[in-house]
């Protein structure tokens, strides 16, 4: 069977005009929708002056408010779903910053528009029936997992749910299951690349992958560029958050830019003061989602930098192009996929009487793989003779983050006064990775 | 409790210049250091001594913001010969009394010290009278 160029022809080359046409009628709907269903909403468009017959082109969407990941965590869990939880066919679930979790709900509707997103984009990537996808994102609460198994299906892909972990099995399969393409954070296929040599098979000779859909964490072109060549294969940057519904959108072959679905989700790139950049500038990326029914969302600052470009692709696709994630707009840091605020780190230290206040979080590459540490100051009354008290201390520490976050952290005790003290949010994090 | 020895403890992190700054306080204070070890455990570490005056020490090293600790430690005398260590140990253990951890020194007057830690101090100090070993106490060291 030939490979299919686009799993949807028609609506992925459709003119400019129509897209916004199909944009500005569902956001009236959405807004429609919304003011109706939910009662966050409701409130919010009331303190801002806003009422749905003021949007009626989408220049108007400047007038509704922003909505913040702050929300979703204060309506915890499910305070911002604006169907009957009868309607929710699945839950996600991302830490929190915190503590408490944001949770995530889909009607079926919602699963099937995040499976045709990710169709159009997987097929965007040149994959089809006849592929044999390893599928090495995180099966569970986290999204990527499941996200990518249904797309993958949906254009009749074999999938291997690999999942994560267990890098040897991992290779082996690839090798013996033929597998064409792989989905995992860039520095996990690195670390793959590095596992394969010490165990004799050579990706690039030895197996048939092709190609990389790559993504839960920023990454360079020069990384790219190592992956490519040292793995003779295509690497795709993927993207999406749990908020959107998962991962959503890729790269095409074209690889300049990741392709946004326009008729599901409509884009602004916003600058500090929260006003439309000029083209090709970059700024905050804020999200409106037009088709989400579970969960929808108004002018999301979903807290990526980025570049919008409108321009048609070379690919023929005419849905706006965003570019690689130049950064966070916050202090989130992303660690080996995992999303990790400072002020978590924060909250949990606060618990535990041994250690001060201060700290410092310092997030590096060892090997392929980032590596988060955190340091502590040993506070002059809990230090003890004992040694092995305060190697209890930095295993409970260890112990607490990792509950809060799900991440393993190295823990490291220093004398008190040695870390710098707080002069703003940036000196608490050293980030010595080089992406 | 009398018979016993002071102990200065402190935590350091296991990188180069800690030890130097820790010494130079206690050099610039005029504290004479009898004994002296380090227990690490990868980035950090706990150091351990025995000094001339242990009040002064700890003060001046708090006041350099090093987190500090006084232990009581039990000083014994040692014969420089065979089997010295063996009947300290011996006595302790036959009395069940548990060495949590030891280091040991030679002072100029030749005589032998082993600095124990133990898990009972008091149960320590009566069975190693009793077995005529002698206990060389906080003054006895201030006067080395």
């Amino acid at each position: 069977m030939p490979m299919l160029d686009y799993w949807n022809s028609r609506i992925e080359r459709a003119p400019l005009e129509e897209l916004q046409e199909i944009q500005e009628r569902k956001l009236r709907q959405l807004v429609d929708n919304v003011y109706r269903s939910s009662v966050f909403y409701r409130n919010r468009f009331k303190e801002a002056g806003v009422k749905p017959e003021h949007i009626k082109t989408l220049d108007d969407i400047t007038k509704l408010p922003f909505t913040y990941k702050k929300d979703l965590r204060d309506n915890y869990p499910t305070g911002m779903f604006c169907v009957p939880l009868n309607q929710v066919v699945r839950f996600h679930v991302s830490s929190g910053t915190t503590g408490k979790p944001t949770v995530v709900g889909y009607t079926r509707g919602d699963v099937d528009c995040w499976t045709t997103s990710l169709a159009r984009s997987l097929t965007a990537c040149g994959l089809g029936r006849g592929d044999i996808i390893q599928n090495s994102y995180g099966y569970g609460l986290f999204t990527g997992g499941l996200g990518l198994h249904y797309g993958a299906e949906e254009i009749g892909a074999s999938v291997i749910p690999m999942g994560v972990g267990n890098t040897e099995r991992q290779i082996e399969l690839m090798r013996d299951l033929n597998a064409t393409a792989i989905s995992c954070t860039p520095s996990y296929l690195l670390h793959m690349n590095e596992v394969a040599r010490k165990m004799g098979i050579s990706i690039k000779d030895d197996t048939c992958l092709k190609a990389a859909i790559l993504g839960a964490e920023p990454w360079s072109l020069e990384t790219r560029k190592r992956i490519e060549t040292s793995m003779g294969i295509k690497a795709y940057d993927i993207y999406g958050t749990s908020e959107l519904s998962g991962p959503l959108f890729t790269e095409c072959e074209e690889q300049d830019g990741i392709h946004v679905w326009a008729d599901h989700f409509l884009l602004e790139v916003i600058d500090k003061n929260g006003d439309p950049v000029k083209e090709g500038q970059k700024g905050e990326l804020v999200v409106t989602t037009l088709s989400k029914e579970a969960l929808p969302l108004i002018r999301y600052k979903i807290g990526d930098i980025t570049i919008l470009n409108n321009r048609e692709c070379v690919c023929g696709r005419t849905h706006p192009r965003i570019m690689r994630i130049l950064g966070r707009a916050d202090d989130m840091l992303i660690i080996r996929g995992i999303n990790v605020f400072p002020s978590q780190i924060e909250s949990v230290l606060m618990t535990i009487p041994e250690v001060g206040e201060h700290f410092q979080i310092i997030a590096e590459r060892k090997g392929e793989l980032d590596d988060l540490t955190v340091r502590v100051e040993v506070t002059r009354a809990a230090f003890s003779d004992k040694l092995a008290d305060l190697m209890n201390l930095e295993k409970k520490i260890q112990y607490e983050l990792k509950k809060v976050l799900q991440l393993q952290t190295n823990v490291e005790l220093v004398e008190t006064g040695t870390l710098p003290r707080s002069q703003g949010k940036s000196q608490k994090v050293v980030d010595r990775r080089k992406i | 409790m009398s018979g016993t020895i002071k102990q200065i403890s402190l935590f350091a992190e296991n990188k180069p210049g800690r030890l130097s700054k820790i010494a130079e306080s206690l050099s610039k204070a005029k504290i004479n250091i009898r004994a002296f070890t380090i227990a690490e455990a990868g980035d950090f570490g706990v150091i351990r001594m025995v000094v001339d005056d242990p009040d002064k020490a700890y003060k001046t090293l708090q006041g350099q913001g090093f987190a500090v600790s006084e232990t009581e430690v039990i000083g014994v005398e040692m014969k420089d010969v065979p089997g010295g260590l063996a009947d300290i140990a011996n006595t302790l253990g036959k009395n069940n009394v548990n060495i949590d951890y030891a280091y040991a020194f030679v002072t100029t007057s030749n005589l032998a010290l082993l600095i124990i830690r133990v898990d009972n101090v008091k149960a320590a100090l009566k069975v190693l009278k009793a077995a005529k070993i002698r206990i060389v106490d906080d003054k006895e060291v201030s006067r080395i």
